[in-house]
């Protein structure tokens, strides 16, 4: 990773941050893993989309329904690029990482799994990773087994491999934990589930946006992530599965543009990937994405990893000077990757992100989404700042000023 | 510094609370939880056979406008006969949700101090949990139904 000059990283800053209208100064924003902001180029294409482009797609026959069907598609190509999948077949829009791991919960896991089948999840997992497993093992007879991390979050090859066996049929993991931050080794873990014949759906939601995934590289059965946390719009979301997995399940929503003939007893099913995307689909949030792609990658992630590290050390170097102030997982901000969760003695979170928001510094109070992971920590919530590309060593000084305040203002 | 909603007062029932305590002889002892926030009380009560509520405390975890507002309505309820206790927490509830006269806002002796919760929708929850809980031991808990909180419901 290079660093650079403290004047290049301010010019840097300075031009980031212009691109974002939203960030005017009047506020820090650090509340990136729940979402992001989006820059003037992603506003630009989907206004672009809705005043020349806007048709239903892959449906009239009239010119811009053809155009609008070209975003769509010039869309799904720049997911797949970006995340170097095989095929524009295996890139399914959904709304979110939720939605699209719903998808596996009900089409794969509930078509596929049996009684005495094991689906393996960790406990770091968010709810939306953890809550469509529980269902699908409840609708199926099959047993849902937590791997236990280290209390800093590591999962060792050797703890995976204790828990894997021929019973093991789906492996769920987070690449990015959104309450600790340390990154899961997907591509060992996702090989050894392939050698005990098991499926790997990998949770991309809090990686995608800050670190290069290559879905081939890694060689995940599935990836899931959201739009609005990679500066994209809210309600668009993919789904990454391999061909022949997704070739051999049955539709999770059923209507419009999934089918191929219908009758009135029955039908058939479209071609990848528009069996799975029912319904009208979210262009004008696809063209967005793929705005939003193409700007992540003009930065690339060589400069976003080193900015946000760089941020991430500090703001751990600072906190980490007030004995008061306690971080959850690992105390290398290595292991941290934007996201850093803590606790105050003797201040709920609650009212510390209270007095963080009298301070005009947005962050995040409560379980995360993670209740059994909250458990497994011992605290029953938290508060989190999470940083995004454009947050600047300013945003995390501000930061660093209303925490120290916090105690005095609760009356210690 | 910023302006902040946390004065002396709120910030002094949170930190030095008076009625924080398991209550051994309670009459009637009831879970209140905020389960997207965390907040979680066990409120206690007791009561002679004129219905006058003799002692009332809560022990729990929580942020501090929910341990604050709920030893302040101890404060309030101790001596206080039950109907009385359930008048005072309407006029709370109604506080929290928009206007109360001048007159009323006395009777809440410190706990109108929380009248600004209001504008912050995010934290009603929080200063209502206590005086939700007493409501529910009166107007449930002592016809014996199940609380709605899924909390645990202690007759002794």
């Amino acid at each position: 990773m290079n660093t650079i000059s403290e004047e290049a990283r301010k010019a840097e800053d300075q031009k980031i941050k212009a691109d974002f209208p939203i960030l005017d100064g009047s506020f820090t924003y650090l509340d990136n893993a729940a979402t992001t902001q989006k820059p003037n180029c992603v506003l630009d294409a989907v206004h672009h989309y809705y005043e020349a482009l806007n048709a239903n797609p892959m449906r009239g026959l009239y010119d811009l329904s053809i155009k609008a069907t070209e975003a769509y598609e010039e869309a799904r190509e720049t997911v797949r690029d970006f995340i170097h999948a095989a095929s524009t077949e295996e890139i399914i829009f959904t709304r979110n990482a939720t939605e699209s791991l719903n998808l596996i919960a009900y089409s794969y896991a509930r078509t596929f799994l049996k009684e005495g089948d094991e689906i393996l999840i960790t406990v770091m997992e968010h709810h939306s990773n953890m809550l469509p497993w529980q269902q699908a093992a409840k609708a199926t007879g099959a047993k849902l087994v937590y791997i236990e991390p280290e209390k800093d979050g590591t999962i060792t090859e050797d703890m995976f491999r204790s828990y894997m066996s021929e019973h093991v049929k789906l492996v769920a993991m987070t690449q990015v934990s959104n309450v600790l931050g340390c990154k899961n080794d997907i591509k060992t873990f996702a090989r050894i589930a392939h050698e005990y014949g098991a499926v790997f759906v990998c949770d991309g939601a809090q990686s995608v946006p800050h670190i290069a995934v290559d879905v081939q590289d890694l060689d995940v059965d599935f990836l899931a992530f959201s739009g609005h946390k990679i500066y994209a719009p809210m309600g668009i979301g993919v789904l990454y599965g391999k061909r022949d997995l997704l070739d051999k399940m049955p539709p999770f929503l059923f209507g419009g543009e999934m089918i191929e003939y219908v009758t009135r007893e029955g039908a058939t099913w479209n071609e990848l990937p528009h069996k799975f995307e029912a319904g009208t689909v979210n262009d004008g949030g696809a063209v967005g994405l793929s705005a939003a792609i193409k700007y992540v990658k003009a930065i690339g992630f060589e400069r976003i990893e080193e900015r946000e590290f760089h941020l991430t050390e500090l703001m751990m170097t600072e906190m980490q000077k007030l004995p008061y102030v306690h971080i959850l997982g690992s105390s290398d901000p290595h292991n941290h990757h934007g996201i850093v969760t803590f606790t105050i003695d003797g201040v709920h979170p609650h009212d510390v992100a209270a007095i963080f928001d009298e301070h005009h510094v947005d962050i995040r109070a409560g379980h995360h989404c993670a209740q059994p992971l909250m458990k497994f920590c011992g605290t029953p919530s938290t508060t989190r700042a999470s940083i995004g590309m454009y947050n600047t060593e300013e945003d995390v000084m501000n930061f660093i000023e209303a925490l120290k305040q916090i105690r005095g203002e609760m009356g210690y | 510094m910023a302006s902040t909603f946390y004065n002396e007062i709120l910030t002094d029932h949170n930190i030095h609370p008076t009625h924080k305590y398991v209550m051994e002889d309670a009459t009637f002892s009831l879970e209140g939880v905020n389960p997207s926030c965390g907040d979680d009380i066990v409120l206690y009560i007791k009561t002679n056979q004129d219905n006058i509520i003799e002692n009332a405390s809560f022990h729990g975890d929580g942020c501090a406008i929910s341990q604050a507002s709920a030893d302040m309505m101890c404060d309030l309820i101790i001596g206080k006969n039950k109907d009385e206790a359930l008048r005072l927490s309407e006029i709370f509830l109604r506080m929290i949700k928009g206007s109360i006269s001048e007159e009323e806002k006395d009777e809440l002796e410190e706990a109108g101090i929380l009248e600004d919760i209001h504008h912050m929708p995010a934290r009603v929850k929080c200063a209502v949990l206590g005086w939700h809980t007493m409501d529910e031991i009166f107007k449930d808990a002592a016809e014996g139904k199940i609380d709605r909180y899924d909390g645990k419901f202690e007759k002794e």
